[in-house]
C-alpha cells in the first residue's frame, strides 16, 4: 500500500519541479513522502495578511490521497499563523475539504494550497474561531481525528 | 430479582405476539421527523397486554440478527410489489431513503425520476455496470495514463482507473464503516455508487463487510432502533422513546444478553438521573477528577485511632480492627446512627446563607456539596466492583464446598441474586446523587432522600451480610436472612424508581440546571 502514496507524490513532485506552482504558493522542502512543508503568502492587498508569508505543513499517509493529508501552518520566526475564523492559534485548521467527508482524492497539494489561498483572500475578519484558547490548550488529538462543525464554509 | 424478572416477561410476552405489529406499533409510521405532535403519555402509560406498566419502564423489543433481515426482507418485499421493480433496486430505494417506505412511495409516485436520480438508480443506469479501457485516459487520482488501463465511470461520468477505485472503496467500507451512501470520488459529485457497481468495483475480501455494513444501515436509520452496545452482541433493540422524551423519561432497556442500557444515549443504566443530567455529571467529573481524586482512594483512617484501614468489600459499615471503632466509609460518622431518623448521611446540609456571604466562601461551599455528591457517587461504583470481586471469591469458595458437602447447585443460587441484587441497586444509588446533585429542594426531595436512605441501608446490610466467611454463608439461617434482604433491596429500588420515573414525567423535580431543549443526546450510533 506504501507503493499507492508514494507514486502519486513522485508525480506532483515531479509536475511540481517542471511547471512549478502558481504565483503565491512555493514548495520549501519535499524530502521524503511523508512529510513536505510549503510557503504561502496572498496576492491582493488584504491588510490581515498584507506581506505576510505563512508556513503549511503537509504529513501524508500510505493512503493518500484517498485519505486527505493533515495540513497545518507552522509557527516560525518569520511565518506567523494568519488570523482566520477557522484557523486555530495553533496552526489548526477546520476546513471541510480536509476532511473525510469535504475530501475528494482528486485533489493534491496544489489544489490544497490555492484554497487554502483563497480562505485567506476571502476574509476580511480579524479574529479566531470561537474557543480557540480552550481548544488551543485542551486538544492533544490529531487534527484528523477532530470533529469539526463545518457550520460556516463561506467564511 | 423482581426488576430483572419484570424486564424479561415484558420481552417475553412481546415476543409471543413478535409478527403481529398491528396495534402497539412502535415502528410505525410516525417514526421519521414528525416530531411536533402531542405525545402527553410519551408511550410510559400504554399498557402492554393487561399489565399496567410502572412509571420508569418502557415498552421495548430485542431484535436477534436474522428478525432484522427479516425485516428488511418484508420491505424489500413490499417495495418490490408495489412499484414492480427489481428487488435490488428496492434495497438501494429503500436505503436512500433511509427505510422509511412511506416517504420513499410518496416521493416516487410524485416524482418518480427525481426519486431513482437521488437514490442513484436513474433509468440511463438500466445498463449493467462494465470496467473500460478507453484509449488515451488519464486517471485523475493516480495520474497514470499507461495504455491499457482499466477504468471505471458512474453516470456522470467521472472516470478513474481501477486500482485507485478499490483503494476508495477500501478506506471507504475498511476505515469509515461506510457502504450505502459511498459517493463518487470526484470533487463535489453527490452520485451515490450503487450497489451493482459495488459489487463489480469491491475485491472479495470487501464483499463480505460491505453487505454486513449495509444491513447496518436499517438499524442506524431508525430512530426507533439501536444496536445493544455490549461487546459480541449483534443484537438491536426497538424502543419508541425518543430525543424529546428523555426530559421526561429514562428508557433503560435489557437486551437479552442481559446488558441494561439506555435508549436514549447507549450508557449503561442510569435511572434515576435523566439523559441530560448524566451528561453534565460525567463532564463535570471529567472536568474537576483531580479534585476529586482522593475520594476514590482504598485506604482511609479510622477516626478514632487513626490506623490505616483498607476497604475490600463493598459495604460500607467499617469496624476498626485495632480499636473496634464502627463508623461510615463514606461520611466517617458513626454507623450506630445511621439507622436512626435523624441522621443523614446521604443528604447535604445546605449551609444558611450567612455562612456563605463572601464568594470564597460561596465556591467553599459549593465544592464542598458537589464532593458530598461525588464521594457518595464513586462511591457506590466502587463497592459494587468490590461486591463483585467478592462474589467471584466466594462463588469459587462455594464450589470447593459443594464439592465437599454434596450440596446441590441450585441451593447457593441465593448468592448469584443476591449480588445481582447488589450490583443493580448500587447502579442506582449511585446515580441518585448524581441525580440529587442537580436537585433544587422542594417539598419532594424529603421523600426521595427517604428513599434513597431506605434503599442505602438496605444495600448496606445485604453487602455486610455478603462479608461473612463461607462456612457461615453455608448456613440455612444466615440464607433465608439473605433471600429476605435480596428482594427487600429491589422492593426498595422499585419504591425509588417508581416515585422518581412519576414525578419525572409529571415535571414535578425542579433542576438547578437548564435543559437544552430539542436535546442533542449523540450522533448516531454507528460501530464498525
Ligand atoms: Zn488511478
Ligand atoms: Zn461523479
Ligand atoms: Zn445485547
Ligand atoms: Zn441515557
Ligand atoms: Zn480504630
Ligand atoms: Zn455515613
Amino acid at each position: 500500500m506504501a507503493g499507492f502514496a508514494t507514486k502519486r507524490l513522485g508525480k506532483e513532485l515531479s509536475k511540481i519541479n517542471s511547471n512549478s506552482l502558481p504565483p503565491g504558493i512555493e514548495l520549501v522542502s519535499a524530502d521524503n513522502f511523508e512529510e513536505w512543508f510549503l510557503d504561502i503568502r496572498v496576492l491582493d492587498n488584504n491588510p490581515l495578511y498584507l506581506n505576510e508569508i505563512y508556513r503549511l505543513k503537509f504529513r501524508f499517509s500510505a493512503q493518500y490521497p484517498i485519505e486527505p493529508p493533515e495540513v497545518t501552518f507552522v509557527k516560525l520566526a518569520d511565518r506567523p499563523i494568519p488570523i482566520h475564523p477557522h484557523i486555530y492559534s495553533n496552526g489548526i485548521i477546520c476546513l471541510d475539504l480536509l476532511g473525510q467527508q469535504g475530501w475528494s482524492p482528486v485533489q493534491n497539494v496544489e489544489s490544497v494550497c490555492m484554497s487554502l489561498q483563497s480562505m485567506l483572500t476571502g476574509n476580511s475578519r480579524n479574529e479566531r474561531p470561537a474557543g480557540d484558547e480552550e481548544f488551543v490548550r485542551a486538544n492533544r488529538l490529531r487534527p484528523k481525528d477532530i470533529d469539526f462543525y463545518y457550520d460556516d464554509n463561506n467564511v | 430479582m423482581d426488576t430483572d424478572d419484570e424486564f424479561m416477561s415484558t420481552v417475553s410476552s412481546e415476543d409471543d405476539m413478535l409478527p403481529d405489529d398491528s396495534d402497539n406499533d412502535i415502528s410505525g409510521d410516525d417514526d421519521f421527523g414528525f416530531d411536533d405532535e402531542p405525545d402527553p403519555d410519551l408511550g410510559i402509560q400504554q399498557d402492554i397486554g393487561q399489565n399496567k406498566r410502572a412509571p420508569y419502564d418502557v415498552s421495548f423489543r430485542v431484535y436477534e440478527p436474522q428478525d432484522i433481515q427479516q425485516q428488511q426482507d418484508v420491505l424489500i418485499d413490499e417495495v418490490n410489489m408495489i412499484l414492480n421493480i427489481s428487488k435490488e433496486e428496492s434495497a438501494i430505494l429503500l436505503r436512500h431513503f433511509r427505510w422509511n417506505k412511506e416517504r420513499l412511495l410518496e416521493q416516487y409516485m410524485d416524482h418518480r425520476e427525481k426519486a431513482l436520480e437521488a437514490a442513484g438508480l436513474s433509468q440511463t443506469t438500466s445498463a449493467p455496470p462494465k470496467l473500460e479501457v478507453i484509449p488515451g485516459f488519464c486517471c485523475d487520482i493516480c495520474c497514470e495514463d499507461e495504455e491499457g488501463l482499466q477504468s471505471f465511470a458512474l453516470k456522470c461520468g467521472h472516470r478513474f482507473c481501477v486500482d485507485c477505485y478499490r483503494h476508495y472503496l477500501g478506506q471507504k467500507i475498511r476505515e469509515e464503516g461506510e457502504a450505502a451512501r459511498i459517493q463518487c470520488p470526484a470533487e463535489g459529485c453527490n452520485i451515490i455508487i450503487d450497489a451493482r457497481s459495488l459489487d463489480l468495483l469491491v475485491t472479495a475480501e470487501l464483499t463480505e463487510r460491505y453487505h454486513k455494513l449495509l444491513n447496518r444501515t436499517y438499524v442506524e436509520d431508525k430512530e426507533t432502533l439501536k444496536w445493544c452496545p455490549a461487546p459480541d452482541c449483534q443484537n438491536a433493540i426497538e424502543c419508541g422513546i425518543k430525543k424529546k422524551d428523555l426530559t421526561r423519561i429514562v428508557p433503560t432497556v435489557a437486551c437479552s444478553c442481559s446488558h441494561r442500557f439506555c435508549f436514549g444515549c447507549i450508557l449503561n443504566d442510569h435511572q434515576p438521573a435523566p439523559c441530560e443530567l448524566v451528561k453534565k455529571w460525567l463532564k463535570k467529573c471529567a472536568d474537576d477528577s483531580e479534585t476529586a481524586n482522593w475520594i476514590s482512594a482504598n485506604t482511609k483512617e479510622c477516626p478514632k485511632c487513626n490506623s490505616t484501614i483498607e476497604k475490600n468489600g463493598g459495604c460500607n459499615h467499617m469496624t476498626c480492627r485495632k480499636c473496634k471503632h464502627e463508623f461510615c466509609w463514606m461520611c466517617m460518622g458513626l454507623w450506630s446512627e445511621h439507622g436512626t431518623s435523624w441522621y443523614n448521611c446521604n443528604r447535604f446540609e445546605e449551609k444558611s446563607g450567612t455562612d456563605a456571604r463572601d464568594a470564597q466562601a460561596k465556591s467553599r461551599v459549593s465544592l464542598e456539596r458537589y464532593l458530598h455528591y461525588y464521594n457518595r457517587y464513586a462511591n457506590h461504583e466502587q463497592s459494587a466492583r468490590l461486591d463483585k470481586d467478592l462474589f467471584a471469591k466466594t462463588e469459587k469458595k462455594m464450589v470447593q464446598l459443594q464439592k465437599e458437602s454434596g450440596m446441590s447447585w441450585i441451593e447457593v443460587q441465593y448468592l448469584s441474586a443476591a449480588s445481582m441484587a447488589l450490583q443493580t441497586c448500587r447502579q442506582t444509588l449511585m446515580w441518585t446523587y448524581a441525580f440529587a446533585f442537580y436537585l433544587a429542594r422542594n417539598n419532594l426531595t424529603t421523600i426521595f432522600e427517604d428513599n434513597q436512605k431506605d434503599l442505602e441501608l438496605a444495600v448496606e446490610s445485604l453487602s455486610e451480610m455478603f462479608e461473612k466467611p463461607v462456612t457461615e454463608l453455608a448456613d440455612s439461617r444466615l440464607k433465608v436472612d439473605i433471600m429476605d434482604k435480596t428482594s427487600y433491596c429491589n422492593k426498595r429500588r422499585i419504591i425509588l424508581l417508581d416515585d422518581t420515573a412519576r414525578n419525572l414525567s409529571e415535571g414535578k423535580w425542579i433542576f438547578n440546571v437548564e435543559f437544552s431543549n430539542p436535546t442533542p443526546i449523540s450522533g448516531p450510533s454507528s460501530r464498525k
